[in-house]
């Protein structure tokens, strides 16, 4: 905290607090589905999510955050056994 | 300790090049790292007020300066006796590393400071509103170098930061891309292990700039390295040590196509422009002997 003129301004931040901003709620169209039946754990989709909320070990174990994914797709992109596949997002009434 | 050291919650774009490249570099860097970030896309997404997704310590500097405030950093460390076991990472985008703030990294190099500046190259001022940089490739249409009837989009050549960067003797000086992970993230640990100042250059994709789709990140970035218009190779003591072959180099076209910022070099009047970035593909593959023959 750093004080001016009788203020209190913050001026650090908690490590990895942006975990506050749930980005989610930015996505609109679709949503990767992570089908868990061909996965080879080849980890690709954990190298390219670029919130890196995508995780996973064993084959067929790999799941992705829905609080933060944007959706952008990439996972089912670089997908080499298409084991990840975009789907519609679901309406606020069936989440 | 979290399993990345860039928390999710940031704000990049879906697809955001640069945000998968930065927590690869990061995580491949270990926690034991102090970042200093010059102001660009990176910063901004990272680090809204009043919380940061970075999980070590982050300063944002000013433009131009990053290498300065890193250069400070590193010599507090080394006389504290703690640069043993902390390391420092100077890193800007394509604008703060090879416009706005190469004066800061230019006297980082020369002075031989034990850090490792990574330049995420998205080859515009993106943060900004897409206006051109020093590595904006030619024939790019951006916000300042718009393609239109008398224009076919910026007319300079991207700068060779790379050459820049190993004209200055410094001990390890590399290319990488958001297509390419794992070669990333080996060549930070390389570069870690190496005392001294290191640049390592990463391509990153920027489906808002580039006007792709934000699922084409990844194959956006790999064509590049395919067609030979991003070079991957590495300089240990000013000598090419390694480069990624490639077989059969693809047609500028397969990497040109899918985006916006080069639509308009598929009309018919814009036939030479597009034969002249075929001839620079042509170019970086023979002067860095990119190509896989028989022998290599």
């Amino acid at each position: 905290m750093l004080r001016v003129n009788g203020l209190r301004i913050k001026i650090t931040a908690e490590p990895g607090s942006a975990r506050n901003n749930k980005t989610g709620s930015w996505r609109v169209e679709r949503r990767p589905e992570f089908r868990q039946k061909d996965c080879i754990a080849c980890r690709l989709c954990i190298l390219v999510c670029p919130e890196g909320i995508v995780a996973g070990k064993e084959k067929n174990s790999f799941k992705t955050d829905y609080l933060y994914c944007k959706g952008c797709g990439l996972c089912a992109a670089v997908c080499p056994k298409k084991d990840i596949e975009m789907v519609a997002e679901e309406t606020e009434s069936e989440k | 300790m979290p399993e990345h050291l860039l928390s999710p919650g940031h704000t990049a774009c879906a697809g955001c090049g640069q945000s998968l490249a930065a927590r690869l570099v990061l995580d491949a860097a270990g926690p034991n790292t102090i970042i200093v970030n010059n102001t660009g896309c990176l910063e901004v997404f990272s680090t809204t007020y009043p919380d940061t997704a970075w999980e070590v310590p982050f300063i944002h500097s000013l433009f131009e300066n990053a290498a300065a405030v890193a250069s400070g950093v590193e010599a507090a460390l080394r006389q504290s006796g703690k640069l043993a076991e902390v390391r420092v990472i100077s890193q800007a985008g394509d604008g703060g590393t090879a416009d706005i703030g190469l004066q800061a990294l230019s006297g980082m190099w020369e002075r031989g400071h034990d850090i490792l500046s990574v330049c995420y190259d998205n080859e515009a001022y993106m943060n900004t509103g897409i206006q051109r940089s020093g590595l904006t490739p030619t024939y790019t249409s951006t916000s300042t170098s718009p393609a239109g009837q008398s224009s076919t989009g910026n007319p300079r050549p991207k700068k060779n930061i790379v050459e820049i960067a190993v004209a200055h003797g410094i001990p390890y000086v590399a290319t990488a891309s958001a297509g390419f992970p794992l070669d990333l993230q080996k060549k930070v640990k390389k570069a870690m292990a190496i005392r001294g100042p290191k640049f390592l250059h990463v391509h990153v994709p920027c489906p808002l700039g580039w006007r792709h789709e934000p699922e084409q990140t990844y194959q956006i970035a790999r064509l590049a390295v395919e067609t030979g218009l991003f070079p991957m190779i590495e300089f240990e003591n000013g000598k090419i040590s390694g480069r990624y072959l490639i077989v059969k180099p693809k047609p500028v076209e397969d990497y040109l196509k899918p985006q916006g910022r080069f639509r308009h070099l598929f009309k018919p009047a814009a036939e030479a422009a597009l034969k002249e970035i075929q001839e620079l593909a042509n170019r970086n593959i023979e002067r860095y002997g990119l190509l896989k023959t028989a022998g290599s």
